[in-house]
């Protein structure tokens, strides 16, 4: 009976571990997304009305989506930590 | 009815030792750096009187793209002589995260943490030596208190700037590329067991279903050729950046 409980208990420690994984990767990719979406329609944007600097803004972007994605991959890697 | 028997990480990750501790991840990056060293010691020898051809000519090209896209934006002029450095670096992470969806291999050397971990302390040494070589003990003022701010913030400054420049730096590097990589890893894996729990599970009335993650996963794949090239071009650039940096004080 003893066993049970705790084979019971480890049963929903993992499931809270599973659900718990989601909801923070979930949360996690809230904020990079809004943000890649905000710097990458700006940069068209800019891309557009300048053509000729496409080359710079291009180079711009690209760094900028590096730092704004750390966070979602961040959130990824703790997924992985408590989820798996 | 989707019951998939999902593996544990680890053993998405591992494979059986071919030799005591030499794997098949140890064969992909001695073979990326084999390869890598080999085709630009190859166009080294070529001719280069004449117009370049074949191998050559695909070591300019990638160069050209070294120096264009990544130095001269990043450093100007000045950091052309770091063009050996990046280019090993970009050459390295590319041939490591191409095998990802190279069949038989099918796994990025760069999804587990080592390599990555080993190129971003290499990038970190190299920056703060080079800020220390340029600016003296300088670097340490410029970068912990940087100028133009009242007297009474440093307090909060200069911890800030500290973690963010000595400590983020690094971990981010690695977290970047290696998680890019083990992501893409993990969606192929995922995209494969569903194809084949749906074909082979035993339900004829499903085969037909296993065709969408089949066009998922070779969509996917094509998508990890990018997110290879991508990820090499982005650590490259950021190395640049960082070096560029501490070359340059912030005026």
């Amino acid at each position: 009976m003893e066993a049970f409980t705790i084979l019971a208990q480890e049963a929903d420690k993992a499931a809270a571990a599973a659900s718990s994984a989601g909801f923070a990767y979930g949360l996690a990719a809230i904020g990079p997304g809004i943000g890649i979406g905000y710097l990458v329609g700006k940069s068209v944007e800019a891309m557009a009305r300048q053509p000729e600097a496409a080359g710079m803004v291009r180079t711009t972007m690209f760094l900028g989506i590096a730092f704004t994605e750390a966070l979602a991959l961040i959130g990824f890697v703790v997924f992985i930590l408590i989820g798996l | 009815m989707f019951a998939l028997e999902f593996p544990p990480i680890n053993e998405i990750l591992r494979w059986s030792d071919l030799f005591p501790s030499f794997n098949k991840i140890a064969i992909i990056t001695v073979a990326a750096a084999l390869i890598g060293s080999l085709i630009f010691l190859l166009a080294g020898n070529a001719d280069g009187s004449k117009a370049p051809k074949g191998v050559r000519n695909f070591a300019e090209a990638i160069v050209e793209f070294i120096e264009g896209q990544i130095i001269m934006p990043t450093m100007g002029r000045d950091g052309l002589g770091w063009t050996p450095f990046l280019l090993s670096i970009f050459s390295f992470i590319y041939l490591c995260n191409v095998p990802g969806i190279i069949p038989v291999l099918q796994m990025p050397a760069t999804a587990r943490m080592a390599i990555p971990l080993f190129l971003s302390l290499l990038v970190w040494v190299v920056f703060i030596g080079v800020g220390f070589k340029h600016q003296g003990l300088g670097y340490l003022k410029n970068s912990l208190f940087p100028p133009g701010v009242p007297g009474p913030l440093y307090i909060l400054v200069t911890p800030i700037e500290f973690i963010s420049t000595f400590l983020v730096r690094p971990f981010s590097l690695t977290v970047r590329l290696f998680a890019n990589m083990l992501a893409g890893h993990i969606l192929l894996v995922t995209f494969a067991l569903l194809t084949k729990e749906l074909v082979q599970g035993g339900n004829i009335a499903l085969v037909p279903v296993g065709i969408l993650p089949f066009f998922m996963l070779v969509f996917l794949t094509a998508f990890e050729v990018l997110v290879a090239f991508l990820q090499a071009y982005i650590f490259t650039i950021l190395a640049a950046v960082y070096i560029g940096g501490a070359a340059h004080p912030e005026h």
